[in-house]
């Protein structure tokens, strides 16, 4: 996960991009023709202490790599976010990053 | 001694998981799985809302392009001067499952957020924002998905 | 409707292209940029360098929202990973190039006056991995893609500035003029169609770049490739999409086809490796 947060004007904002195929179930393997099966992010959340800032679910139709912005108030230059997905099959991810 | 202290952090490890996961709100998890699935507007709506009627509202702003670069990304903005927003959801209206993603806006959140979804044709895009007394906001645009050309 | 279409392309072409106006390479650009300043009058010569980007607001702003994580980020870091791992003699490429390779694309491609011929920073790479007991790399996408965008990413910012030391490449210079100006393919078309006399209009989904700051953003991440590939890979698909047999990459067509496209841009700066479609 990349993820950019800023303290700018009284506000957090926070740009992030995960690396993630987001496969639809839908399309086939070019090479033997089978279905890939579906694995795609279902939830992504980010946490600031021990408050919810911002929650997504996701369907199928988030693109390959999924791209989130958003921002809050309350955060500072130099608190820690916390930003975590969980896929269809389990998998997930756990970021830290300082807010600049 | 030492598989005595490996023994204590592992604990303490799934502690902290377990205690993080009790923060995230169940309710999302169960709105999750039905309304994402849904075939039919009518029908992810009724799953993710209990009803399927929004009230037009020119306090939302979707910024979409009119003709996407690439279909597979086409990045989507939404921001509203709504009051009391609960949750602000992506409806790709033709998209074999037209819920595209849901999110929601926690107290001290802008109501404010981009992402990038897959539109399969040309279609509307509809932004839904749900305020706290249930009520369902709505605009919607078209955003054009072509195929066919050189590349430029 | 295709009919239609190729039908007022191939007419537009005869009339506004014409190769008996050009004199020498220096007065070719100076024609070539007032053409394209007259074409588009409300954008700066330097800014064509985004090619479409610079011409249409709709598909900047989705460019620019790309761009805030760059999809040639990864291209980037495997290209240094190459460059900078030693070959299995103990040399490495900085021992090939001037300024260890460092910030020089923009002095590519450079006619080499021994070998009499044009040579492009692929083949370059190519030559170094020779001349130190390295086996080649297939042309047009993969490592040599990953090493040139790295050496591009270097070089931003610097100025295009390819030279035309003798007649030998004062001739390879004109065959690469004629390549672009020549007709070919089922569909009939020369480079110049789309990307001068139609630059800016839409060929079907896509608007036409023009062809002044067509060469310093690559190599390019296109979302056709999902990865990054060299400018000849872009001209052999581009000869294959008008139903031309395409040449050979690092064919002397297709280097001195290079070595025109990128002397019309002397001046502009570099700015790849680019995100395109």
């Amino acid at each position: 996960m990349k993820v950019k947060a800023k303290f700018e004007n009284n506000k957090v904002e926070v740009k992030l991009l995960v690396k993630h195929p987001m496969d639809t179930g839908l399309q086939k393997d070019k090479k033997n023709g089978d279905l890939i099966p579906a694995k795609y992010i279902q939830e992504l959340s980010c946490m600031h202490g021990d408050k919810l800032v911002f929650l997504a679910n996701f369907g199928r139709a988030v693109s390959k790599d999924p791209y989130l912005a958003f921002s809050f108030s309350g955060g500072k230059a130099g608190d820690t976010l916390i930003l975590k997905w969980f896929d269809n099959l389990g998998d997930n991810e756990e970021t830290k990053v300082v807010i600049k | 001694m030492i598989e005595r202290r490996n023994l204590l952090k592992g604990i303490l490890g799934m502690t902290a998981v377990f205690s993080a996961a009790l923060l995230i709100p169940k309710l999302a998890f169960a709105q999750w799985s039905k309304a994402f699935d849904a075939n039919t507007t009518e029908k992810a709506m009724t799953d993710m809302f209990n009803k399927t009627e929004t009230t037009k509202s020119d306090k939302i702003y979707l910024k979409v392009p009119e003709i996407a670069e690439n279909g597979a990304v086409v990045p989507v903005n939404i921001t509203t001067d709504i009051d009391n927003v609960k949750t602000i959801s992506i409806v790709a209206l033709k998209n074999p499952q037209p819920l595209a993603c849901s999110f929601t806006i926690p107290e001290g959140t802008d109501s404010d957020v981009s992402i990038r979804i897959r539109l399969f044709e040309t279609m509307d895009v509809q932004a839904i924002v749900e305020t706290h007394d249930g009520t369902l906001y709505s605009v919607q645009k078209e955003v054009k998905v072509t195929i066919g050309g050189c590349g430029g | 409707m295709k009919r239609r279409i190729y039908l007022t392309l191939a007419l537009a072409s005869c009339i506004t292209v014409t190769t008996s106006t050009f004199a020498d390479p220096v007065s070719d650009n100076e024609t070539i940029r007032s053409y394209f300043s007259d074409k588009f009058p409300d954008i700066a010569l330097e800014d064509l360098v985004d090619g479409v980007y610079a011409i249409d607001k709709d598909s900047r702003d989705q460019w620019l929202q790309i761009e805030e994580f760059p999809p040639y980020e990864e291209a980037i870091s495997k290209g240094e990973k190459l460059f900078t791992t030693p070959f299995t003699n103990g040399k490495s490429y900085a021992g090939c190039f001037d300024n260890g390779g460092i910030s020089i694309k923009q002095n590519y491609p450079y006619f080499d006056t021994e070998k009499s011929q044009v040579v492009t920073l692929e083949q370059a790479v190519n030559n170094c991995r020779i001349e130190n007991g390295e086996q080649p790399l297939p042309y047009g996408k993969g490592a040599i893609a990953y090493i040139t965008s790295y050496m591009a990413s270097t070089s931003r910012g610097e100025l295009i500035n390819v030279t035309i030391p003798n007649d030998a490449a004062k001739a390879a210079y004109e065959e690469g003029k004629q390549f672009f100006y020549s007709r070919r393919g089922q569909l009939n078309m020369a480079c110049a169609t789309c990307h001068m006399a139609n630059a800016g209009k839409r060929l079907r989904a896509d608007i036409l770049s023009p062809a002044l700051g067509q060469v310093s953003h690559f190599p390019a991440f296109r979302f056709k490739w999902d990865d990054v590939g060299t400018i000849q890979r872009r001209y052999a698909g581009c000869n294959t999409q008008i139903r031309a047999k395409p040449f050979e990459l690092q064919s002397a067509q297709y280097r001195n086809l290079e070595y025109f496209h990128t002397y019309m841009s002397n001046g502009l700066a570099i700015n790849g490796p680019g995100t395109r479609k």
